[in-house]
């Protein structure tokens, strides 16, 4: 079996200290493969978002440990947790946030700029992303100007920009209406299977959630059930069969 | 990102919100602009001593009187052996004069290169071709001394023929047409001897002296001249009397030290002899002029600590407001590291624009104050050039006001850098009526 690219190893996190402490993940472990889709499913408040922030490197687990390729994430040095984020990471949200009066172009290089690259090598990565997304004609607008769609296409070009391994999307259709989500939903997936993009989506729509290979379902900071086309072994996961719901 | 990078994006984020970053380039303005002028200032009355300084003296040269004896304990006993002569300063002062046993005393002192008597002359009247006969007053000229010159040269000490140059105030009056004009003209002293004889001496006027701040009306003749001026006026008084001086000059080394000059001092003291160089009686003009610009420019720089806070004030509003963009980019690998510098380097090009804007308007401001006064209210100090910029003064007000903007800069800086992305990206902002157009994508705007 190969290593996953990402895995959780028993996951606790908690905020807050005493009366005020509050467990957002109670003990979760999951396998994430290169090239899978993954949906995190739970209402506000089930610690879906937390999961995805410790598996996006964004924050420390209170214990347990997330590995990246097998290795522990915590080993790892701020500049090359900083690192993988920038070059093996995209993040796709649910906001957008694009940086206002910047161009197109400007917000779909951020990473490359953030990563250290020329202007000239930024502008042509920059514009083959957007020329990707068929916003190629967009890219000297200001980021305000597009419609909702458009933005997030934008948004999904931000993150393809370094040719990332993992992408990140939180509830990437939850602003966008029936139509435009469902463009949206297409693109990521299309990039998932023909590009081998690993996929995490966070979100509480199952539409969404039932197109990706797999569907982990958090509440109150467990994991409850994981359902798949083919069983992966992880603790958690362990008990469920197939893509039948307990 | 780098360093480049950097700096575009902090140039252009500090003009994302044009009115704030405005006012506060206009607050860090006003205390450039005034920093710059009270500089311009200090330089400009500083310059003014110092040609001042150069045409009343050399800077090798210290003048010796004999100390009389202090008059503060009631009066004096006479003593036949000293002649006093009235000296220059207030009423009442008067100095012993100084005679040849004097003279060599002082020339043995270690340290002085040589000793020569000031001759006191004054002659009756100046005239021009049997012109009109004005009154003048004389000087010596010393090799070293700068003339503040309108037009010709420095009288040449070293000449065999009397030379004169004559205050720019005379050119009218002894019927020049113009300062060049006065240049290779001859000049008739009058003057009138002891026993009271008329005699007159002629010299050529090689120079035009603008005047100054001391001395300014003053005709500086060359020694040949001022001998020559003397010898016409002792006529008839005895060798002693002849030999007395109120004052002497001494040169010793300008390239020593200060200590090698203040033991020169002592020295004399020890002796009973006074000296005291050109520095010493303008230093004291200069200490104040000095003082009311130190006061002036902590006022400038009271303005510039308030723009400081501006500055804190305008950067922490921009964190802020970019809260999210903050914590996407740190999401995105962004280190804490190059938030910090981003942020700070916004602050250090507010405080550029204000600090170049308010020097280059201080400037212009000093160029126009200067036209303005010296037809108007500083006529009468012809040379004075009230605001006078040096280029390091203002490159060192640039610098300070952006080494301030930076310090200034780094509180809300710190606090970009050391947000938690998470915290960042959840942040809900506070919804804003969009001012300039700079409204945020909310999720709404789908």
């Amino acid at each position: 079996m190969t290593v996953p690219i990402l895995a959780a190893r028993d996951i606790h996190k908690s905020y807050g200290r005493g009366a005020t402490r509050f467990d957002a993940l109670r003990g979760v472990s999951l396998d994430i493969q290169q090239g899978e889709s993954i949906a995190i499913v739970g209402k506000s408040g089930s610690g879906k978002s937390t999961l995805m922030h410790l598996l996006a490197l964004l924050d420390n687990p209170s214990s347990g440990a997330v590995e990246l390729s097998g290795r522990d994430a915590s080993a790892l040095s701020g500049r090359v947790v900083n690192q993988t984020r920038n070059e093996t990471f995209g993040f796709v949200f649910q906001q957008f946030f694009l940086t206002p009066n910047t161009s197109v172009l400007d917000n779909v290089t951020l990473p490359l700029q953030i990563a250290g690259i020329g202007g000239a090598e930024r502008k042509r990565r920059g514009m083959a992303a957007l020329a990707q997304l068929e916003l190629a004609d967009k890219a000297k607008n200001k980021a305000t100007d597009l419609s909702g769609g458009q933005k997030q296409r934008v948004v999904i070009a931000r993150a393809l920009v370094n040719n990332p391994s993992v992408i990140f999307a939180d509830e990437p259709t939850g602003n966008l209406d029936s139509a435009t989500g469902a463009v949206v939903e297409d693109i990521l997936f299309s990039l998932q299977k023909e590009n081998g993009i690993t996929l995490i989506i966070v979100t509480h729509d199952e539409d969404l959630a039932a197109r990706c290979d797999r569907r982990v379902y958090i509440r109150d900071g467990l994991i409850t059930e994981s359902l798949h086309g083919e069983p992966i072994a992880t603790p958690a996961a362990a008990s469920s069969t197939g893509e039948v719901r307990a | 990102m780098n360093a480049f990078d950097l700096i575009r994006s902090a140039v252009k984020n500090s003009l994302r919100s044009k009115t704030r970053t405005t006012l506060t380039v206009l607050s860090i303005f006003i205390g450039a602009f005034t920093l710059t002028l009270t500089s311009g200032v200090g330089t400009g009355i500083n310059q003014y001593i110092d040609t001042t300084v150069a045409s009343i003296g050399a800077n090798d040269v210290l003048t010796v009187t004999k100390a009389a004896e202090d008059t503060g304990d009631g009066p004096v006993e006479y003593n036949p052996d000293s002649t006093t002569v009235a000296a220059a300063g207030p009423p009442g002062t008067t100095v012993v004069t100084l005679g040849s046993d004097d003279l060599t005393a002082i020339g043995d002192v270690d340290g002085v290169l040589s000793v020569e008597p000031q001759l006191r002359v004054s002659p009756d009247y100046v005239q021009v071709n049997d012109g009109t006969a004005y009154e003048a007053s004389v000087g010596s000229f010393i090799p070293g001394m700068a003339l503040d010159l309108a037009a010709g040269a420095e009288p040449d000490p070293a000449a065999g023929s009397n030379e004169v140059a004559i205050p720019v105030s005379y050119v009218d009056a002894l019927g020049f047409s113009d300062d060049a004009d006065a240049v290779g003209a001859t000049l008739t002293f009058g003057i009138t001897d002891v026993a009271g004889t008329p005699s007159d001496i002629t010299a050529t006027i090689v120079g035009v002296a603008e005047e100054g701040l001391v001395g300014s009306s003053a005709f500086t003749a060359n020694e040949v001249l001022t001998e020559a001026l003397y010898d016409a006026q002792s006529v008839g008084l005895s060798a002693t009397s002849k030999d007395s001086y109120a004052q002497a000059v001494v040169r010793f080394d300008p390239t020593g030290t200060e200590a090698e000059l203040t033991t020169l001092k002592a020295d004399l003291a020890d002796l009973g002899y006074t000296g005291t160089t050109v520095e010493d009686q303008i230093g004291s003009f200069k200490a104040v002029i000095d003082g009311i610009v130190l006061v002036l420019n902590a006022f400038a720089v009271i303005a510039l600590l308030a723009a400081g806070f501006g500055i804190v004030n305008t950067l922490l509003m921009s964190v802020q407001e970019r809260t999210r963009e903050i914590g996407l980019m740190k999401a995105m690998g962004l280190g804490g590291g190059k938030i910090f510098g981003l942020f700070s380097l916004e602050a250090v090009f507010i405080g550029l624009m204000g600090s170049a804007i308010g020097v280059g308007v201080g400037m212009l401001a000093g160029f126009g104050a200067n036209s303005v006064l010296a037809d108007t209210l500083l006529a009468d100090l012809p040379g004075l050039t009230l605001v006078a910029f040096d280029p390091a003064a203002l490159a060192t007000i640039v610098l300070t006001v952006m080494g301030l903007a930076f310090l200034a800069g780094t509180i809300p800086a710190l606090r970009a850098a050391r947000q938690d992305p998470i915290e960042s990206l959840r942040y809900e902002e506070p919804r804003r009526p969009a001012p300039e157009g700079s409204c945020r994508l909310r999720g709404a705007a789908a």
